[in-house]
């Protein structure tokens, strides 16, 4: 087959997708351009999903994001890449169509890891949130007024659709490994705050609680999940919350340093080939995105939140257009909000691997309240609960590097008081049940 | 608020990290921007078409320019 003509090939149209596309027209690039989209929409925002859309306050498609800039763009969607050939310079589409490019964006994102199908995984009723096709068909299965909504995986999202099923008056169970909701990005002693707001809206949260496998009735329905001590818990929805999982499978035999923890950039965006070195034609944002960030010793993160591809792609688009002696390091501060329980949740920095935490503002009693973290004496982390008015002079203070606990005039505490941030030693193995990790396409 | 999610309405979006939960929005556009509990913001991204004028001043009205308006009508869903 001919491939079609050359020019710049964007692979995966959501919030990085678009974002670094705009960013690429805004910077003067003008030949070709193609967003290459596994789903069938055009980019859409997908915070709302596991808020005002779970709740009804919103239509699941009124969420599809404002363009900024003309595009121009020819639109692949709903045929995802399922192969790159680097030497040869093109993209293998599901269809069959063959995408030649000078220059590509990798922006594929990542995937709600799905529940094993070997235990129970297949069973009518085991939802997961990734996409607005998701959302819809969780809200149709809400509204038919399930009797015992299990979610497995209090993380972000398995906490704020906790939130919102109680707010729908339906009976939530919330299952975790970890001794408090939200242990891994902000240790039980905030998580502790969460665990209150779960029991003040009648949620009920099962900390150290392993699920194993659901159980299903003869027509294929879940009807109970088995727990690794041997107890079950009825279910007959479940929302399996585990996480993601980078959306790399496309890239399986491209030999990069692409596994279904990202693909791996240098500093300046590009991705990694399998021996080390940086692909001039390639380059990576938002989930999908494995780099070393410079404000924490270079350490290789995922930023897995929406100001990360936002800003990042466009950092990416700037150096695509940019010349070899002319690639900027990508230098950014992280930060997400979340909303639940009525709580606006606003996060700077990175928590990992935090050895203390202060409240500076308020209190967690009072659910108001802003904590920074620190490590080795560093401040690397400040976190507010409805409290954000102040959040942006700890993020001066987090980007300055400075001491633990930050000496700013705001603070309304009589002392100071360090505690442990609660993390648990091995983060990275004792988070919710981790099934096998899956390819896309 | 009554969103329309569908061709012909218009696409906003807020950048939360950067809203400091000021409001103003909200008193500009209150039928399209509203604050929950302290300081969460909920606001329609898919208002109907009318509106512009009414969100355009939203989006002045933010002192830290988080909202973002597409400038061009919805072509609908067609590629
Ligand atoms: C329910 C939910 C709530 C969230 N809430 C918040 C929040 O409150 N605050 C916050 O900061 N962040 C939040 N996030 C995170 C934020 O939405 C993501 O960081 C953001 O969507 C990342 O954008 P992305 O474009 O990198 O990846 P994605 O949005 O994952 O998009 C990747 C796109 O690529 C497509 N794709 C995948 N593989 C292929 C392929 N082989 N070929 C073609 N296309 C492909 C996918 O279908 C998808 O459309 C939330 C995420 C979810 C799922
Ligand atoms: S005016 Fe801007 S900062 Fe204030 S609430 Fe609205 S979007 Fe947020």
């Amino acid at each position: 087959m001919t491939p079609e003509p050359a020019g710049i090939v964007v692979v995966g149209a959501s919030l990085a997708g678009l974002r670094g596309a705009e960013a690429l027209r805004r910077g003067g690039y003008d030949g070709p351009l193609t967003l290459v989209g596994a789903e069938p929409h055009r980019p859409y925002d997908r915070p709302p999903l596991s808020k005002h859309v779970l709740a009804g306050a919103l239509e699941a498609d009124a969420t599809r994001l404002p363009e900024l800039t003309s595009l121009r763009a020819r639109w692949r969607l709903g045929s995802a890449a399922v192969a790159l050939d680097r030497a040869a310079r093109t993209v293998r589409l599901a269809d069959g169509s063959v995408l030649a490019y000078d220059k590509l964006l990798v922006a594929t994102g990542a995937q709600a890891r799905p529940w094993p199908a070997e235990t129970g995984g297949d069973l009518a009723g085991i939802h997961t949130l990734r996409g607005r096709d998701d959302a819809r068909t969780l809200r149709t299965a809400l509204v038919a007024g399930p009797r015992h909504v299990l979610i497995v995986g209090a993380g972000l999202i398995g906490c704020e659709a906790a939130s919102c099923l109680r707010d729908l008056g339906l009976p939530v169970t919330l299952a975790d490994p970890h001794p408090a909701p939200l242990a891994n990005s902000f240790g039980t002693f905030v998580g502790g705050v969460i665990a209150g707001c779960l029991r003040d809206a009648g949620a009920v949260f099962r900390p150290g609680t392993q699920v194993k496998a659901f159980e299903g009735d003869a027509a294929g329905r879940v009807v109970r999940a088995r727990l690794a001590d041997g107890s079950a818990l009825e279910a007959d929805l479940v929302i399996a919350a585990l996480g993601a999982v980078r959306a790399t499978g496309w890239l399986r035999r491209a030999d990069l340093m692409a596994d279904p923890g990202g693909l791996t950039c240098d500093a300046a965006c590009r991705a990694r080939a399998a021996d080390g070195t940086a692909c001039p034609d390639i380059y990576a944002a938002g989930d999908v995105a494995r780099w070393p960030i410079p404000l924490y010793e270079g350490r290789l993160v995922c930023v897995e939140h929406w100001g990360n591809a936002v800003e990042q792609a466009s950092h990416a688009a700037r150096n695509m257009l940019a010349g070899p002696g002319d690639q900027r390091p990508y230098t950014h501060l992280p930060a997400f909000w979340s909303s639940q329980f009525g709580i606006n949740i606003k996060l700077v920095g990175l928590t990992a691997g935090a050895d203390s935490v202060a409240v500076v503002q308020g209190s967690r009693a009072s659910r108001r309240f802003l904590a920074v973290y620190g490590q080795a004496g560093r401040s690397i982390a400040a976190l507010s609960f409805d409290q954000a008015r102040w959040l942006p002079a700890y993020a001066g203070a987090i980007l300055a590097g400075a001491a633990f606990p930050p000496i700013l005039d705001a603070t309304d505490q009589p002392r100071i008081e360090r505690a442990d941030p609660g993390f648990s030693p091995s983060r990275a193995s004792a988070s919710a049940p981790r099934p096998v990790e899956v390819f896309h396409a | 608020m009554k969103s329309v999610g569908r061709a012909g309405a218009l696409r906003v979006v807020v950048d939360l990290n950067r809203c400091q939960g000021y409001a103003q929005c909200c008193y500009v556009a209150p039928d399209d921007f509203a604050l929950r509990g302290h300081e969460i913001l909920f606001y329609d991204p898919a208002p109907a078409a009318a509106r512009r004028g009414t969100i355009e001043r939203a989006v002045q009205a933010c002192p830290v320019r988080a909202i973002s308006l597409q400038a061009a009508p919805d072509d609908g869903e067609a590629p």
